[in-house]
């Protein structure tokens, strides 16, 4: 977050550490510190999800014990032929093609302004990234107040300058669009710091040069800023991507899925099976064909990463 | 960051920044502990079942208004009985509570003594997790079937026997804007609201509050929250005789017809104007406490949320517009069951009966948040008589039209989601009645012909 970590990070030779601390001895202390992160990482990410695994082969029963009928592939047919399915799939996708470019691009935009603000900086900073430590029950409860029909601040505005407002939380057309909205305002503050820092580390003598060999503050910021900002661009993407698959909170909160599913994300359907319909085995078979395409985007990315440093 | 990264503060030890900075994450942690800690399932799961004698552990799903209600009656319970170590728990209404009830009872660790919604209760009994209440357990206690509104008790039964004490019966209602109705011509000499029981006089005391209140003669939540409209849909239905599942959840019996003609009327209301197409209950509230709507149509807890913002208002029974003689709304009821427990312990039964029986004799607090109660020996006191709005819909009870049994039916399930999105798309003009039907009945075939997870 803070100039300091551009100019420290690296300038450590290459020597890290005693070679005495790659020998045989250090490994048991190692595991000793490491073991009260390792335990609770087995015990509650490993553990659960292979058993989640496991169960996604069985006809498992939330208000049975054990893991009832062995159900083969059974699990996964059913949701590759379920319409549910491939419905929320495509509303989680459509929620994440509705969010990422926005939070990329403003985050980028909204970085730049603040960084070339003189005094101040400190507001604009602030006032970018406060929404961001809300939660999200909370950023809920404020948008839900905004978009009410009739008497919400958004129709009442919205009225005022002539336009009819559409009726945000309760059009299938309109809902996910909403949620975007309310999505991009509560979560811009996160790409926008890592912008701001991106900025931060961009040397000023390659501006000072360009200004000198006559390039305007567009060409600067085409020529050198983006380029300089790649990596981090690269960052911001990816992890955007995995944020808004991973949709939850602000349908389950704001339009329980609705209105008539148009707003059911691929996770809600998870709960919506698991739990309201106790049918956990078909729930967990659901989330590992999720999984499998958040891994996909995931494997991009660390190609991405690869070949980006190979380049540096 | 920095120092993470850069080697020599690694090797100097904690610098002073990261003890800071790990106390105030446990500090962190040590509050949200304590914000859990009203309603903390962690503890009483781990506590529960321990062999504490004299003690009861009775969990709820009540917030708003009935909480408070509730937390009287619990203290009602403690000063009468001093002796016995009573623990609530209050845990996130709907599938939040059953999902831990269920798991609390299948894990051997449940509640003594828990709230459930009627039509949730049946696929508790079917997965095994409730204990039968024995007619001579409960006799010793003075809790007989003649006590209670036949209607209810017997709504509650599962192949003859009973599994759960019906609290009472929470019906959907009509409420209606005494000020807006005045001035509409609506009330008689007496003060009382004309009957509406026709859908032709109903659309008319809809268009006479809509001149008043120059905005909607009526108001109901349409979005995000599907049961609303499943609970218009279901009462309109029901007083035509319809059917929607039969040989529990197997079958889908919807009658094309009757659903028709409800929904046709249910699109009037929207597409004339007269209710605002695309409100959610939240939005639904305000627009009657701010008197842009005359009447509002909602389960009766409401109560509460317009008796605190001092609006003129008053409720009865959901109007009877396709019944004729035969009088039916959608309704359900709170019950009080006693989930399995690992062991047979006859001192437990009885201080949980003595619990259920003491929650039965404060029926009174219980009603002051609308519900009807279905302790006949209150329900038929003068005292409860003399209560008002709360007694004009008391005949409610005996016309509830509960939901269809089927293991993905009942209170806050998916056949709720399913059939409630069916009817908002016709409620906000979305969709026809014919598409909308064609809509509900895949949805629910899909969920008929999957194999019981119970």
């Amino acid at each position: 977050m803070s100039t300091g970590t551009a100019t420290r990070a690296r300038p450590v030779p290459p020597v890290p550490a005693p070679p005495s601390s790659r020998g045989a001895r250090s490994g048991l202390p190692a595991f000793g510190f490491l073991a009260p992160f390792l335990i609770l990482y087995l015990a509650f990410i490993i553990g659960p999800a292979l058993y989640g695994l496991v169960m996604s082969f069985f006809n498992t029963s939330l208000v049975k014990p054990g893991l009832s009928g062995f159900a083969g592939l059974d699990n996964y047919a059913e949701a590759l032929r379920s319409p549910d399915f491939w419905s929320s799939l495509w509303h989680t996708v459509w929620f994440t093609i509705l969010t990422t470019p926005p939070l990329i691009l403003l985050a980028f935009l909204f970085a730049l302004l603040a960084d070339r603000v003189a005094r101040g900086r400190w507001f604009f900073r602030l006032a970018f990234f406060a929404p961001f430590i809300l939660p999200s029950a909370v950023v809920a409860l404020i948008w839900i107040f905004i978009y009410t029909p009739v008497i919400g601040l958004a129709e009442v505005t919205l009225g005022k300058i002539g336009i009819t407002a559409p009726v945000w939380l309760g059009s299938e057309t309109w809902a996910m669009p909403s949620l975007a909205i309310t999505t991009i305002w509560w979560t811009l503050g996160f790409n926008f710091i890592l912008y701001l820092a991106g900025l931060q580390e961009v040397p000023r003598e390659l501006y000072e040069a360009a200004a000198m060999d006559g390039a305007g503050p567009w060409q600067q910021v085409r020529r050198i800023t983006i380029p300089m900002l790649a990596r981090t661009t690269t960052l911001v993407a990816v992890l955007q991507v995995i944020a808004s698959l991973k949709v939850f909170d602000q349908m389950y909160l704001m339009t329980q899925g609705g209105p008539n599913f148009a707003t059911r994300s691929i996770l809600q359907y998870v709960y919506d099976e698991g739990f309201t319909n106790f049918r956990v085995g078909y729930a967990a078979a659901v989330s590992t064909l999720f999984f499998l395409i958040v891994l996909a985007v995931s494997a991009v990315w660390f190609t991405l990463v690869r070949r980006q440093e190979r380049e540096v | 960051m920095t120092s993470q990264r850069d080697g020599r503060a690694g090797r100097t030890g904690l610098s002073r920044r990261d003890l800071l900075r790990s106390a105030a994450a446990v500090a962190g942690l040590g509050l949200g502990a304590g914000l859990a800690g009203c309603s903390t399932p962690v503890l009483s799961g781990l506590t529960t079942g321990t062999d504490k004698p004299d003690s009861v552990d009775y969990w709820n799903l009540f917030g708003g208004g009935d909480g408070v209600r509730m937390a009287q009656m619990l203290e009602g319970f403690r000063t009468a009985n001093p002796g016995v170590d009573l623990s609530a728990v209050t845990l996130a209404w709907g599938n939040p509570y059953y999902t831990k009830l269920s798991l609390a009872t299948v894990g051997d660790k449940p509640p003594e003594v828990a709230v459930a919604h009627l039509t949730r209760m049946k696929s508790m009994v079917r997965s095994g997790l409730l204990q039968e209440l024995r007619p001579e357990d409960l006799a010793r206690h003075g809790i007989t079937p003649d006590k209670f509104t036949p209607a209810t008790w017997e709504a509650g039964l599962v192949d003859g026997k009973a599994y759960a004490i019906p609290l009472d019966t929470h019906p959907f209602v009509m409420f209606y804007n005494t000020e807006v109705c005045e001035k509409a011509g609506l009330l008689d000499s007496g003060g009382a609201l004309t009957p509406l029981d026709s859908p032709e006089k109903f659309t008319d005391a809809m268009a006479r509050a809509r001149k008043v209140t120059g905005a909607f003669g009526g108001v109901v939540a349409i979005n995000s929250e599907p049961s609303t409209p499943w609970r218009i849909f279901q009462s309109l239905y029901s007083q035509l005789g319809g059917q929607m599942l039969a040989d529990e959840g197997r079958r889908v019996v919807l009658d094309d017809a009757k659903a028709t003609r409800v929904l046709t009327f249910l699109q009037s209301l929207t597409a004339g104007g007269l209710f605002p197409a695309g409100v959610d209950y939240q939005g639904s509230i305000a627009l009657f406490a701010e008197q842009k709507a005359g009447f509002y149509f909602q389960g009766e807890w409401e109560i509460s949320t317009f008796q605190t913002v001092g609006l003129p208002f008053s409720m009865t029974l959901f109007p009877n517009l396709f019944g004729g003689e035969r009088y039916a709304v959608q309704a359900d009821s709170h019950t009080l069951v006693l989930p399995r427990q690992p062991d047979d312990d006859p001192a437990r039964l009885d201080r949980s009966l003595l619990f259920v029986r003491s929650m039965l004799d404060q029926s009174r607090v219980w009603t002051e948040g609308g519900h009807v109660p279905s302790w006949r020996p209150f329900l038929e006191s003068a005292e409860y008589r003399a209560m008002t709005p709360q007694s004009n819909y008391a005949a409610a009870a005996e016309g509830a039209a509960y939901d269809p049994e089927g293991w993905y039916s009942g209170s806050g399930s998916n056949f709720e989601t399913v059939t409630g999105s069916g009817v908002s798309t016709v409620l906000g003009g979305q969709q026809s009645p014919a598409a909308a039907l064609a809509q509900i009945r895949d949805k629910l075939t899909a969920l008929a012909t999957t194999a019981s997870p119970i």
